[in-house]
C-alpha cells in the first residue's frame, strides 16, 4: 500500500468537492480543454466540472497530462509543413 | 515518385491559414476540414490519409507507452514498441467508427491524439498488471491513526477524523464501494484495470468511487466534522 500523508489521504479518499464531469464527458471535451488551456484560456469556465473530475480520477488525470504535455512538444501547424 | 500528401489544404480557401483556429468554437479549421474530408472520400485519396493518421497516432502512442512504460521495468524495448502498434492500430478503428462525431472544437489532430493516448496508457496498465493480483483490502488500516508531527490537538482531531473515516468505511459503504475505495485509493490499483478484472468500464467504476466518496462525506458533515478549512456540510 502506499504511504500518504494525512492531508493526500484525505484528498483521495473524499475526493475534490463540487460537481464534475463524468469520465465520457471528460474524454468528449478533453482535447477542446487541452487546446484552450495551452492557448491561455479560461479552460475551466468554457468546461465546467472538469477540473474537479481531473482531481479525483487518476486516470484521466493522467490523460490530461498525456495529452496536454504531447500537443505541447509538437510544432504548432504554422511552424510544421503545411500538410 | 513522391506522392502528394493526402490531406492538404493548400488553396482549399482564401483567408483561411494552415492550422489556423477558426473564429467559431465548433466550425473546424482548414487543415481539420481537409483531414475529415480525406477521411470520408474513397479509394487512394482516403487510403493514403488513414495510412498518415496512422503514422500520426503511432508517434502519439509510442510517446505514451515510453512515458508509462517507464515506471514498470520488466516491460522492455520490443513490448513497448509492439504495444504501441497494438494501440495505434486500436485507436484509429476507434476513431474512425466516430468521425462523424467530430465537431471541430479542438484541432482533428488533438482530437486524434486523445484516441492513441488513452489506448497506450490502457495497454500499458493492463500487460503492467497482467497475472497480478489486484489488492482489494487494506493491508493495515494503521493508517487511519497516528500523527503527521503536527500539534497535539491538531493531532487529535486527525485521529478522531481518520477514526470516523476507518468507520463509516467499513459500516457505511457497501462492499463493492468499499472494494472500488480502497483499490484504487489506498492501493492505487489502475481504475481501467479493476473494470477489466470486474467485467464493467472506466466510467462505471467511477461513478461508484464518486458515490463512496459522497457517503464518506456525508458520514463526516453529519458528526460536524471539520475537512481542512471546511466542514464536510459546506462540501456537500
Amino acid at each position: 500500500m502506499r504511504r500518504h500523508d494525512h492531508e493526500g489521504l484525505l484528498r483521495a479518499l473524499l475526493g475534490p468537492e463540487g460537481p464534475q464531469l463524468t469520465c465520457e464527458e471528460c474524454f468528449e471535451q478533453l482535447d477542446r480543454y487541452v487546446e484552450l488551456e495551452l492557448a491561455g484560456s479560461d479552460a475551466d469556465k468554457a468546461v465546467p466540472g472538469m477540473r474537479a473530475h481531473l482531481e479525483g480520477c487518476p486516470a484521466c488525470h493522467g490523460d490530461h497530462e498525456s495529452l496536454r504535455t504531447f500537443v505541447r512538444s509538437e510544432p504548432r501547424p504554422h511552424e510544421g509543413e503545411a500538410r | 515518385m513522391t506522392q502528394a500528401p493526402a490531406v492538404s489544404v493548400k488553396n482549399l480557401e482564401s483567408g483561411s491559414g494552415v492550422g489556423e483556429k477558426s473564429a467559431h468554437p465548433d466550425v473546424p479549421d482548414a487543415e481539420s476540414r481537409a483531414w475529415v474530408a480525406a477521411l470520408r472520400a474513397d479509394g487512394p485519396r482516403r487510403d493514403r490519409a488513414v495510412a498518415e493518421l496512422h503514422e500520426l497516432m503511432l508517434r502519439a502512442a509510442s510517446f505514451e507507452v515510453r512515458r508509462r512504460g517507464s515506471a514498470f521495468p520488466h516491460l522492455r524495448g520490443g513490448d513497448l514498441d509492439d504495444l504501441a502498434m497494438q494501440s495505434a492500430d486500436d485507436a484509429l478503428m476507434a476513431l474512425l467508427g466516430k468521425i462523424d462525431d467530430y465537431r471541430g472544437a479542438s484541432r482533428f489532430t488533438t482530437w486524434a491524439y486523445k484516441f492513441a493516448l488513452l489506448e497506450a496508457a490502457v495497454n500499458v496498465r493492463r500487460r503492467a498488471w497482467q497475472g497480478r493480483e489486484l489488492p482489494l483490502e487494506p493491508e493495515t488500516w494503521e493508517l487511519f491513526g497516528g500523527s503527521d508531527g503536527s500539534s497535539p490537538q491538531a493531532a487529535a482531531e486527525q485521529g478522531e477524523l481518520f477514526g470516523e473515516l476507518g468507520t463509516a468505511i467499513a459500516e457505511q459503504l457497501t462492499p463493492h464501494q468499499r472494494e472500488v475505495l480502497v483499490a484504487i485509493t489506498l492501493n492505487d490499483v489502475p481504475i481501467d484495470v479493476l473494470a477489466d478484472r470486474l467485467n464493467t468500464t472506466r466510467g462505471a467504476l467511477y461513478k461508484t468511487l464518486h458515490d463512496a466518496r459522497q457517503k464518506l462525506r456525508g458520514h463526516l458533515a453529519d458528526r460536524g466534522m471539520r475537512i481542512g478549512a471546511e466542514t464536510a456540510g459546506e462540501a456537500r
